[in-house]
């Protein structure tokens, strides 16, 4: 494979402890090596231009059934966003057409977050019965590593088994799970609450009983928890909390973070959290009714500081129409309720269900407003830039597109201000939030742990992403932007929203902006080994023959064409 | 020693049963029974067997009659006649697996084809509704575990999807329904005494055409509201007891077919019935479901969507990818003479489509790929005999309710016959040399 050296760029890296500092970074063989151990290598200059690892998505909806049931049903989406393929450039690279805004199509998804220095993402809800789709999806995502969490938080077998307090059985159903469907790690959304979904009904607070299954949701948190590291997974339980999007929901948001109280990480990754929760400015709401909705990232971020055993991303809310999905069914029926929008909905037999409703984040209301403000809020509070995450839980709050936009937030209080202004209801927004009160700016280290150590981590991968440590991966990412200067607000959106380079696992995948590779993605899944279980296998048998529409032997995901690089974590349990 | 393949998914229709087992000959060669499939599939699995199958590539000539060709010669002649085509139609890929829909969507991205598939004769009209008002659903164990209400409007599963009763929908014992049919209320509606209408708790004769009025009538009942003493040849007070017995339910499902999305009204038919849907939800849980009909139709507009954005009647022509429907749909472009070749797999609009389309095929150099003599391959200049998907090749496919399941290969194909895959792959290489695209 080529070496190549970039040379003179401004690094910033907190895997290094570099700030900033004109290094060189060398690569050899598709990792990063000392730069004395390259020998006749491709010089990429980078003076006066900032070099940073490859990004990592730690929370998107990118691919699968409910962000195809999103493509299928918004045509609108594609409204005059579409590129061209291999027909109008024929002698070009090999790149296929490009489609969709929100919902882009899995080329165009590929291909954006490479643009935006992106490496590696990971699809936040597989149902475990669709995960043939979701890896199809995943296939046809060019370039970035991906890996895909299958959802537990309504599974059938863990209600049961957490209702018997059987932990050890949880954790052999998720690791055969894991491998059936070759997932990444456990998600859990709206735990119990989408099985009541199954009957109309929801379960709102921690304390709510599942119906039949007659288990909390604070019970089937501990116990996922305790499962993950009873199992060592290298992520730990990711978990979208109940009571999404209502006012007022922030209490309910410190009652799920508390499950987290009393436990450790135990795992050979090197992650110290027990619990990521996602989207957390979707949780972070007061008030009781929308009239009053307000702010309420300082309570939550308080609490998420003092306890390192907590990580979180955002969610950021770009003020765009966007496409909202989510395994959390009854949030989108209230949804559809509140804007009148087209109401997609799917229950998946023993496992889960998905909603699926456009929305748009308007800056004409004051409610859209506030949401806004929180995000940032939550970044700007954040005391550990390594515990908490830039996402938009593409597509929900806003489309991963919009990460250059939410950096020139962060990173400059002007461009904050000047879109509170912005607003039609901009007093409102002001007395609902603390955002126009705060003065802090990001630096490019923070943006870096936020984006790229801190995510790896926390995913316990660590000893392949997140940095330009000897010995990593060399995803590597140039971008046109000298930290030394003035820079304007738009001048940092532009330079973040396509790189100059890119590399991906040492090979070029970008060159002044242009894509000249399709690279070579893995798909990554965990191999979790644990002693023999014969009771779980023997429920396991019971309920594809019982209850289950397709055979156990048709369920586990197998092939080339589904998965034709995979890269398996191995994790003994045993 | 004869050897039993289990778990083995039937390519047939929509329903994708995938608990069948075939019994095959000590070489592997000959399927000997097939167990637990419905005499549609029965067939299918036997008819791999027939002695008179077509087993190379037929070139039409002048006179009609036909000329076997080698697979080399039907790849130059397909490749050719796509890559020169200004606006090749590439119609079908609903009884085809997966990863042949996207070799073939790559070869008509590089020559500006229109893919369509058998959507465009079914369920469109259902897409259509979708993005207009989305759509509640659910998976068909939803159905087998919770459902007490179950709606047939316009369709005929006793014929048409024989195994979904006793599958899913209204005999099987599942988690909440241990009662099987007994636990659940059965209401059809069609204008059509059918054997499914047979079984029926409630049934509506509707008066033919008349969907859309019964189906907002039933909206209207729901709130209580004034209606006119005949709807849609149904009596007021009935349909007053049948919205009490949907909102009655804990868990309801309304299945529909063609007699509501290709009769008078259109995707306007299916827009009342998930508006339906969606009110009942005010009230219980309800899903709506079409039943898609072609094993793997449901696959080809998941394939189309992800990697185009739209999930049927996509045009590639300009380079990126256009959809809308009548404008880009296969009959429309046939009849208005706006295509200039056909290739057409896994599918049969010569049996489906109008004549006057039918002979817009007859009449434009053409190829049709299918593993058996169709009215399609029989008005095409080549015809390509492939291997059966899920037969002698596997693959996956997409269930009516989305559910992705891997068939599975239980017999050799006949020696030398191509899958669909193999077949696309070198057409595919073929175009790519002859369009110049950097391999």
């Amino acid at each position: 494979m080529t070496e190549f050296l970039i040379k003179n760029g401004f690094v910033f890296d907190p895997t290094l402890k570099i700030k900033g500092d004109v290094a060189d970074v060398a690569i050899k063989n598709g990792k990063i090596v000392e730069t004395d151990a390259v020998k006749k290598p491709k010089v990429i200059d980078a003076s006066g231009k900032t070099v940073m690892a490859g990004g990592l998505e730690i929370h998107a909806h990118i691919a699968g059934p409910k962000v195809n049931v999103g493509r299928i049903y918004r045509p609108e989406d594609k409204l005059f966003n579409a590129t061209a393929g291999l027909k109008a450039t024929p002698t070009h690279m090999n790149t296929r057409m490009e489609g969709g805004f929100s919902i882009p199509t899995t080329y165009k998804t590929g291909y954006n977050y490479a643009r935006l220095g992106y490496t590696t993402a990971m699809e936040a809800a597989m149902p475990p019965l669709f995960a043939r789709h979701v890896h199809e999806e995943m296939r046809d995502t060019p370039i970035i590593d991906e890996g895909a969490y299958p959802v537990f938080g309504n599974n059938w077998f863990v209600l049961e088994y957490i209702k018997n307090r059987e932990i050890n059985n949880t954790a052999a159903y998720i690791a055969w799970l894991l491998e059936a469907t070759k997932g990444f790690a456990i998600k859990s959304v709206n735990p119990g609450g989408t099985e009541a979904w199954g009957w109309g009904l929801n379960c709102l607070q921690v304390t709510d009983p599942v119906p039949y299954f007659d288990v909390t949701p604070q019970e089937i948190t501990t116990g996922l928890i305790e499962a993950n590291e009873l199992l060592g997974l290298p992520h730990s339980l990711h978990i979208h909390g109940n009571n999404l999007g209502n006012p007022g929901n922030y209490t309910t948001t410190l009652d799920t973070l508390k499950a987290a109280e009393g436990h450790k990480a135990k795992n050979k990754f090197h992650r110290e959290q027990v619990l990521h929760h996602t989207h957390i400015q979707f949780h972070s709401y007061g008030g009781d009714k929308w009239a009053n909705f307000e702010s309420k990232a300082r309570p939550i971020m308080d609490y998420v500081n003092k306890h390192k055993n907590i990580t979180v991303d955002v969610g950021f809310v770009t003020l765009d129409e966007t496409t909202t999905m989510t395994a959390d069914g009854p949030f989108e029926h209230h949804l559809t309720e509140l804007n009148h929008l087209k109401w997609a909905n799917v229950d998946v037999e023993l496992e889960t269900a998905a909603g699926v409703v456009p929305y748009v984040y308007s800056p004409d209301i004051f409610v859209c407003g506030v949401q806004w403000a929180i995000g940032l809020e939550i970044a700007l509070l954040s005391k550990d830039p390594m515990r908490c995450f830039i996402t938009t839980d593409h597509p929900n709050a806003g489309p991963f597109t919009r990460y250059p936009r939410i950096l020139k937030w962060l990173m400059s209080q002007k461009a904050r201000d000047e879109q509170i202004k912005a607003f039609k209801n901009s007093d409102k927004v002001v007395n609902g939030s603390e955002i126009a009160s705060f003065d802090r700016e990001l630096t490019l280290y923070e943006v870096a742990a936020m984006t790229r150590a801190g995510p790896a981590k926390a995913l316990g991968l660590s000893h392949m992403y997140g940095g330009l440590k000897p010995g990593l991966d060399a995803d590597v990412a140039v971008y046109n932007f000298n930290p030394e200067k003035e820079n304007s607000p738009d001048e940092i959106e532009k330079a973040f929203s396509t790189v100059q380079y890119l590399f991906k696992t040492g090979e070029k995948i970008i060159k002044d902006g242009e894509i000249v590779s399709n690279g070579n993605k893995r798909t990554l899944w965990v191999h979790a080994k644990v002693e023999e279980n014969p009771q779980v296998m023997r429920d396991i048998e019971e309920k594809f023959v019982k209850y289950y529409t397709v055979t156990k032997g048709n369920y586990e995901v197998h092939g080339k064409h589904f998965i034709p690089n995979p890269l398996a974590i191995e994790v003994d349990a045993t | 020693m004869t050897k039993t393949i289990t778990d083995v998914i039937c390519p047939f229709c929509g329903t994708l049963c995938d608990d069948i087992e075939v019994t095959v000959s000590d070489d592997g060669k000959k399927i000997l029974e097939v167990f637990n499939a419905c005499a549609i599939g029965n067939e299918k699995f036997h008819h791999a067997m027939a002695k008179d199958r077509p087993v190379r590539p037929r070139m039409q000539q002048a006179d009609g009659t036909y000329k076997e060709v080698s697979y080399d010669e039907a790849v130059e002649y397909t490749a050719q006649m796509l890559a020169n085509a200004k606006k090749p139609l590439m119609y079908g890929w609903s009884s085809t697996n997966c990863e042949a829909q996207s070799i073939g969507h790559e070869i008509a991205e590089a020559v500006g084809a229109v893919v369509d598939n058998t959507a465009a004769v079914c369920h469109g009209t259902t897409l259509i509704a979708v993005q207009d008002v989305g759509i509640p659903s659910c998976t068909l164990g939803e159905i087998k575990n919770r459902a007490d209400r179950i709606l047939f409007w316009g369709c005929n599963p006793a014929h048409a999807h024989p195994r979904h009763m006793s599958r899913y929908s209204i005999f099987p014992r599942g988690f909440f329904t241990g009662k099987g049919s007994q636990s659940r209320k059965l209401i059809v509606v069609d204008p059509r005494h059918s054997d499914t209408s047979k079984l029926a708790d409630v049934y509506y004769q509707v008066e033919q055409g008349r969907d859309y009025e019964l189906l907002q009538a039933f909206r209207t009942a729901l709130k209580g509201e004034w209606l006119p003493d005949v709807v849609a040849g149904i009596p007021k007070e009935r349909i007053y007891e049948g919205a009490e017995l949907m909102k009655s339910g804990r868990f309801g499902i309304i299945f529909f077919g063609m007699g509501v999305t290709q009769t008078l009204g259109k995707n306007h038919n299916i827009d009342a019935a998930i508006s339906l849907t969606k009110d009942l939800n005010e009230y219980t849980k309800f899903s709506i479901m079409p039943m898609r009909g072609h094993y793997n139709v449901t696959g080809s507009g998941e394939v189309l969507a992800w990697q185009f954005g739209f999930p049927y009647s996509v045009d590639l022509s300009r380079g990126y990818a256009r959809y809308n429907p009548g404008d880009t749909s296969s009959i429309d472009l046939l009849i208005r003479g706006e295509v200039d070749s056909v290739f057409t797999i896994a599918s049969d609009p010569g049996a489906h489509f109008p004549i006057s389309a039918v002979k817009r095929i007859a009449s434009l150099p053409s190829v049709a790929v299918d593993p058996h003599i169709t009215p399609t391959t029989e008005v095409s200049k080549l015809h390509v005999p492939v291997a059966f998907v899920g037969i002698e090749v596997g693959g996956n496919a997409y269930r009516m309710d989305n559910v992705p399941i891997d068939t599975r290969k239980v017999v050799d194909p006949p020696e030398g016959v191509l899958t669909d895959e193999q077949f696309l792959e070198r057409v595919l290489i073929r175009v790519k040399e002859l369009k110049g695209v950097k391999a």
